[in-house]
């Protein structure tokens, strides 16, 4: 299953020409970029790792399309996303956040049930790939 | 304050010619009736405070009522006035008590109506309390017989009261680090049919939606614990649907549980239900009133709940424009009380919204200091003081091939709500869902690309559905679906200000 977290994920993957314009129009916006990636990639996980610190100084967007594939060299079947940071005081958090790779094969979730009183459940969302250890779940 | 013993005694003296404010003070006590001016509420010369709470009111005065009077008058009757002299004032500082109308315009094209000003000294009211607020602003004074109408257009509160609320309780920035959705609107369906649903068959429709790619789907304003559906069985169904389509998409999904019920205990008992189930969403409509909707803005602060609100009732009291409270009023009220999500209005929907002024209402639900502006309807500078932005809802009658018009109007920060334009689609509502999300994500994109969306949107929808047929069959049932009809609620103003 393809993972639709991110704003684009309904869309075919963007070209790397389609990742700069994004990146473009964030840094248009005064955005700071960043680039984040995982192999955990549960709705909750909001801690992927980074990609080096967000690039509050680089105003180029070839810069970030070119850490983008750096990090698709080291990582390349991991999630990747790049994110744009808005640092305006109200709102100091991300504007945008896309993924850009993502593991060939996408074994996606299942869901567990405790039952419990009454007719309450309790559920646990768990990522088939998250069964194996940090760093060997997309080989 | 007496309005209607006011009216009866004053009728009479309201229409002879009217004198200024009585400073002496044995000639302004000595017992009977003064008319309004005279007892101070029509100050032209004062300078309203940077703590006063500036209201305009739009009034249509009774035939021959002089329209500085009838601003006195509502002055006075939304303050601390009553029909007679009474002595006791003099035990008060009664000077800051006073309502004082500053301002009066005559309404750009609308003959016989008055914008009015005025202002309240902020001793006037209690702390936090939006009830104890708009029974002073919104009492007595609608039903004053002088006037043949009245309604609220727009209010100033200022940054000293505006801190004593603490607002949203979660706020636009929060929600989306809570959803991790970022750089687009959300997408959310009301579910229909509205009612005669069953607890499962409801739960289908919302788990249909979720996985097709919404973010949100929604109970309807009048869906509470029915003989069909009991609210806990659509508690329990729902969030199994919930839960299904977040396995399903690995992204975080929610249902606005309506917790509207008779009493607040009835809601706390609902919410409590809707928190142990692990809803991230609640909602509640703008009927059960100002102090429940506080005290449950209050408890979801308390349980990091989203608080969804519905504005169902409304259109009583906003939609005409000589009688009764703006939206934009009741949007100001709303975020300083506490709510997340808020109905807005869609512009291009089946309900009724002028856009200019429906960004008016986006404005004061999202800005951190909103400016004034008087085509969009905002008639004073308000700042927010940091308080938590409320996300607007766009929800009635709107369908994919809008897109690009909402994108244009709203820009990202709104839920967009597809109800029959997710439900309806001739596919099924999985591909409802896909045909909304590809349409909101490809326009996103392409704006964000530097194209002119407003007018090369259908042409961008065409491309996407290309390579979409969900979307294609969605343009193509909805094609020539739109809603223009005049607005009622538009604003009045001119270019240029006329003097009273």
């Amino acid at each position: 299953m393809r993972i639709t977290q991110g704003t684009f994920s309904f869309l075919p993957d963007l070209t790397d020409a389609e990742i700069r314009a994004q990146v473009d129009y964030a840094l248009s916006k005064g955005w700071a970029l960043s680039v984040e990636y995982t192999d955990d990639p549960h709705p909750r996980n909001v801690y992927w790792e980074m990609w080096g610190l967000p690039m509050f100084t680089v105003k180029d967007g070839a810069a970030v399309v070119f850490e983008v594939n750096a990090c698709r060299k080291a990582y390349p079947n991991h999630y990747i996303k790049v994110n744009a940071f808005d640092n305006t005081r109200g709102v100091e958090s991300m504007c945008l956040s896309f993924i850009v790779s993502r593991p060939k094969d996408e074994p996606g979730f299942g869901l567990e049930r405790q039952e419990a009183a009454g007719r309450m459940v309790r559920y646990t969302t768990r990522a088939y790939s998250a069964a194996k250890p940090a760093g060997s779940r997309y080989e | 304050m007496d309005a209607d013993a006011a009216s009866q005694n004053q009728g009479t003296s309201m229409n002879k010619p009217v004198e200024g404010h009585i400073k002496d003070v044995k000639e302004r006590y000595k017992g009977g009736v003064l008319k309004y001016k005279q007892m101070g509420y029509w100050r032209p010369d004062y300078e309203p405070k940077d703590t006063d709470v500036i209201c305009l009111f739009r009034i249509t005065p009774q035939e021959g009522v002089d329209p500085e009077e009838a601003a006195a008058a509502v002055a006075g009757e939304s303050s601390t006035a009553t029909w007679t002299v009474v002595w006791t004032d003099l035990l008060t500082a009664h000077e800051s008590y006073q309502a004082k109308a500053y301002r009066v315009d005559p309404v750009p094209n609308a003959p016989g109506q008055y914008f009015v000003y005025i202002a309240y000294d902020l001793i006037l009211f209690e702390e936090g309390s939006i009830a104890n607020m708009t029974a002073s602003l919104i009492g007595n004074v609608f039903s004053f017989k002088p006037l043949k109408a009245a309604r609220l257009e727009d209010i100033r509160i200022p940054a000293a009261y505006v801190k004593t609320f603490k607002g949203p309780p979660t706020g636009i920035i929060v929600e989306r680090e809570r959803l991790d959705k970022y750089g687009r609107p959300l997408l959310g369906a009301t579910m229909k049919p509205k009612l005669g649903l069953s607890g499962k068959n409801y739960g289908r429709v919302v788990y249909e939606a979720l996985t097709g790619g919404l973010d949100f789907t929604k109970d309807d304003e009048n869906i509470n614990s029915q003989p069909f559906m009991h609210w806990r069985d659509r508690f329990l169904f729902c969030m199994e649907a919930v839960n299904k389509a977040q396995a399903n998409s690995g992204e975080i999904k929610g249902h606005y549980l309506n917790v509207t019920a008779a009493t607040m205990e009835d809601m706390y008992e609902r919410a409590e239900f809707a928190k142990e189930l692990g809803s991230n969403i609640l909602m509640i409509d703008l009927v059960i009133g100002w102090t429940a909707i506080q005290s449950m803005s209050n408890w979801c602060r308390r349980n990091d709940m989203i608080l969804h609100m519905h504005r169902a009732g409304h259109g009583t009291y906003t939609r005409q424009k000589n009688h009764g409270v703006s939206f934009r009023v009741i949007a100001k009220w709303l975020r300083l009380a506490g709510v997340d999500h808020l109905h807005a209005g869609t512009a291009v929907g089946k309900l009724e919204g002028d856009p200019m002024t429906v960004q008016g209402y986006y404005n004061v639900c999202r800005d951190s200091y909103t400016k004034t502006d008087l085509q969009r309807g905002l008639f004073f500078d308000q700042d927010w003081v940091d308080l938590k932005k409320v996300m607007p809802v766009a929800s009635g009658g709107i369908h994919a091939g809008q897109m690009h018009q909402l994108l244009d109007l709203f820009g990202d920060d709104v839920v967009l709500q597809f109800g029959g334009g997710t439900i309806g689609h001739p596919a099924g509502i999985q591909a409802g869902a896909i045909a909304n999300r590809v349409a909101l994500e490809a326009m996103v994109k392409a704006r964000n690309e530097g194209r002119d969306i407003a007018n090369e949107g259908p042409e961008i929808l065409d491309a996407a559905a290309k390579w979409c047929t969900p979307l294609a069959q969605a343009l193509e049932t909805w094609k020539d679906v739109s809603f223009n009809y005049t607005s009622t609620d538009t604003p009045d103003f001119a270019v240029t200000p006329t003097a009273s």
